[in-house]
């Protein structure tokens, strides 16, 4: 399944980078797809933004901060409510570091 | 007439009055969502004895008091599941606290009680990208209600909703709201608080109402706006009154044409009927003048770089360590996060992380993101001049009437292409409404809504509300007369 030389994007290299398993199907399926867009999106080249500088995030130019004070928050059970497995008031997962 | 019929401003007046009691509102949505939903499929989750109860000990003489509102699944409400219609959080996550908004709903004596349908994570533009369940639009069983708020727009549309919240990151309220026929109001960013909205793309996403009428969403913004310590996005606006003059009509106004939004690619059916409305509001007494937005064409690809990138950042939390989906017997952490992604997440989904995560990549960004971010600060400096010279702009809400289930399923790209009238605003951060103007007769005898859409500047919602009122009943005067 090489990729052709007119792909702009390597699907299956970036789907690793964002921690997505793929079946080859989807892959493949993505591939067309995601050529299009980026071949769509491929028009801003014709923008001149020689001038203009990148704002902040984009609508609002300044962000509120409040106070810095501590303030109640969730407790430890009601966040392990939602945890698919705890244990002694933890978040259980896989062994991340060899012992 | 029944009760889930009415809306909000005339069941107030029926509440204050002692005429009804605010049980009988939840009876009679009770009653609606039983005959109509189950062919609708606008709702996901409801929990009508819990509303029932606090229908019960409702403060009416709080302005929205004893009025049950439905909300889109992508907001935090305590108690209650929060599937973002996805199947990474169904039956795996029950939210453990209010969102600011409903926080902010409580407050006002409101009821949130139903949980409403949408795209998967609010991406996608039919709410065909919905994991759990498909939602038709009233007008029409064979078509689409529009997305991502489809299923807030379905249920207000329907009377099984009295009024609804939705979200908005590129049109998601407003766009279900014209091809279902109802009130959609995007907030201007920062107007509303987003702490306990699931987010999508952060500098995009505004949570507002889906109403029956437009007092009703002015009535429904009063109770959500405000600045927010939990939200650093939020801006300080004093007390706001938005029904304040919305009856003062649209004589002396001067509204904008922005002649890119009138080009080829409408369908002749539904520009006739937004002429007719622009025609109809200067028999009103506005004065309507032709501006430019100039960088307009480049908006859909501004967009769909700026909102993937966002969306690949947010979605990385849905990992199933702390919550959602997690697969079994994975080999390590890292087969973790890569199966359960992989099994939680829907194509269109899948589809943006990878698109986002590709523009925010080594090598790419910026001629990608960099680029997008500058050519969105031409977007909205377009706005900025066109309102030095109008009060609002007038435009439609899509390029189409809505589309029947199934029509663009396979070509992402086709669909992203329809946006092109709703995102600038989300991209310039100023405020829009769509409201209905009249309807087309399609092939099958449907009478298919079409909505106006009226864009204000940034914290405009007062401007713009006033003209969508008045769009409301120069519309409905035509429509009696019929």
């Amino acid at each position: 399944m090489g990729r052709n030389k007119t792909d702009q994007i390597d699907v299956r290299y970036v789907a690793d980078l964002a921690r997505i398993d793929l079946s080859e199907e989807e892959c493949s399926t993505f591939q067309e797809q995601l050529d299009a867009i980026l071949g769509y999106i491929d028009s801003l080249k014709n923008v001149d933004v020689e001038s203009v500088e990148a704002g902040g995030h984009g609508a609002v130019d300044e962000t509120q901060l409040r106070e810095d004070s501590s303030r109640p928050g969730l407790g430890q059970q009601e966040l392990l409510l939602n945890a698919p497995e705890s244990a002694m008031g933890q978040i259980r997962v896989p062994k991340v570091v060899d012992a | 007439m029944e009760l889930s019929d009415h809306s909000i401003t005339s069941l107030r007046q029926l509440l204050t009055s002692g005429d009804i009691c605010a049980v009988d509102i939840v009876d009679s949505l009770a009653t609606a969502i039983e005959q109509k939903d189950g062919e609708i499929g606008a709702y996901l989750h409801h929990d009508l004895t819990a509303a029932k109860e606090a229908a019960e000990a409702a403060d009416l003489s709080l302005p929205l008091g004893g009025i049950p509102i439905a909300i889109k699944d992508n907001i935090n409400v305590k108690g209650q599941p929060c599937t973002c219609a996805s199947r990474f959080l169904d039956g795996a996550y029950t939210s453990p606290y209010d969102a600011t908004v409903i926080r902010k709903l409580r407050a006002a004596g409101a009821i949130p009680f139903g949980r409403t349908n949408m795209d998967e994570f609010a991406m996608g533009s039919t709410t065909e990208n919905s994991a759990l369940g498909t939602t038709l639009n009233p007008h029409d069983l064979t078509r689409a209600p529009g997305g991502s708020s489809g299923g807030s727009a379905a249920a207000v549309a329907s009377d099984s909703a009295i009024a609804a919240l939705g979200s908005d990151t590129g049109g998601s309220i407003r766009q279900p709201a014209s091809y279902c026929g109802v009130v959609g109001l995007k907030p201007s960013y920062g107007r509303v608080s987003r702490y306990g909205l699931v987010a999508f793309a952060s500098s995009l996403d505004q949570i507002g109402p889906v109403t029956k009428n437009v007092e009703d969403a002015a009535l429904l913004l009063n109770a959500i706006c405000g600045s927010d310590p939990s939200d650093a996005t939020s801006l300080e606006q004093g007390e706001c009154d938005f029904t304040q003059g919305i009856h003062e009509g649209v004589s002396g106004m001067k509204l904008g044409l922005p002649r890119e939004y009138f080009g080829d690619g409408i369908d002749p059916a539904v520009r006739r009927q937004i002429e007719n409305s622009i025609e109809k509001l200067a028999g009103a007494g506005a004065e309507i003048v032709d501006i430019s937005l100039p960088h307009t064409e480049y908006a859909v690809a501004t967009y769909y770089i700026i909102a993937p990138a966002e969306a690949s950042s947010n979605l990385s939390r849905f990992d199933g360590v702390r919550y959602g989906n997690r697969v079994k017997n994975p080999d390590d952490i890292i087969d973790l996060y890569r199966r359960s992604r992989e099994q939680g997440f829907g194509p269109e989904v899948k589809r943006r992380i990878i698109l986002g995560t590709y523009v925010l990549s080594s090598g790419y960004y910026d001629a990608y993101y960099n680029k997008a971010q500058k050519v969105r600060q031409l977007i909205k400096k377009d706005f900025e001049n066109a309102y030095r010279e109008v009060d609002a702009i007038l435009c439609p809400v899509t390029p189409n009437v809505a589309p029947t289930i199934g029509a663009d399923k396979d070509n992402p790209l086709q669909q992203y292409l329809a946006d092109i009238f709703t995102i600038s605003a989300n991209l310039a951060g100023i405020c829009g409404i769509s409201v209905p103007c009249g309807n087309i007769t399609s092939e099958s005898g449907s009478k298919l809504p079409v909505g106006l859409q009226i864009l204000g500047p940034h914290m405009g919602e007062q401007t713009i509300l006033r003209v969508a009122q008045a769009t409301e009943v120069v519309s409905r005067a035509a429509h009696s007369k019929t």
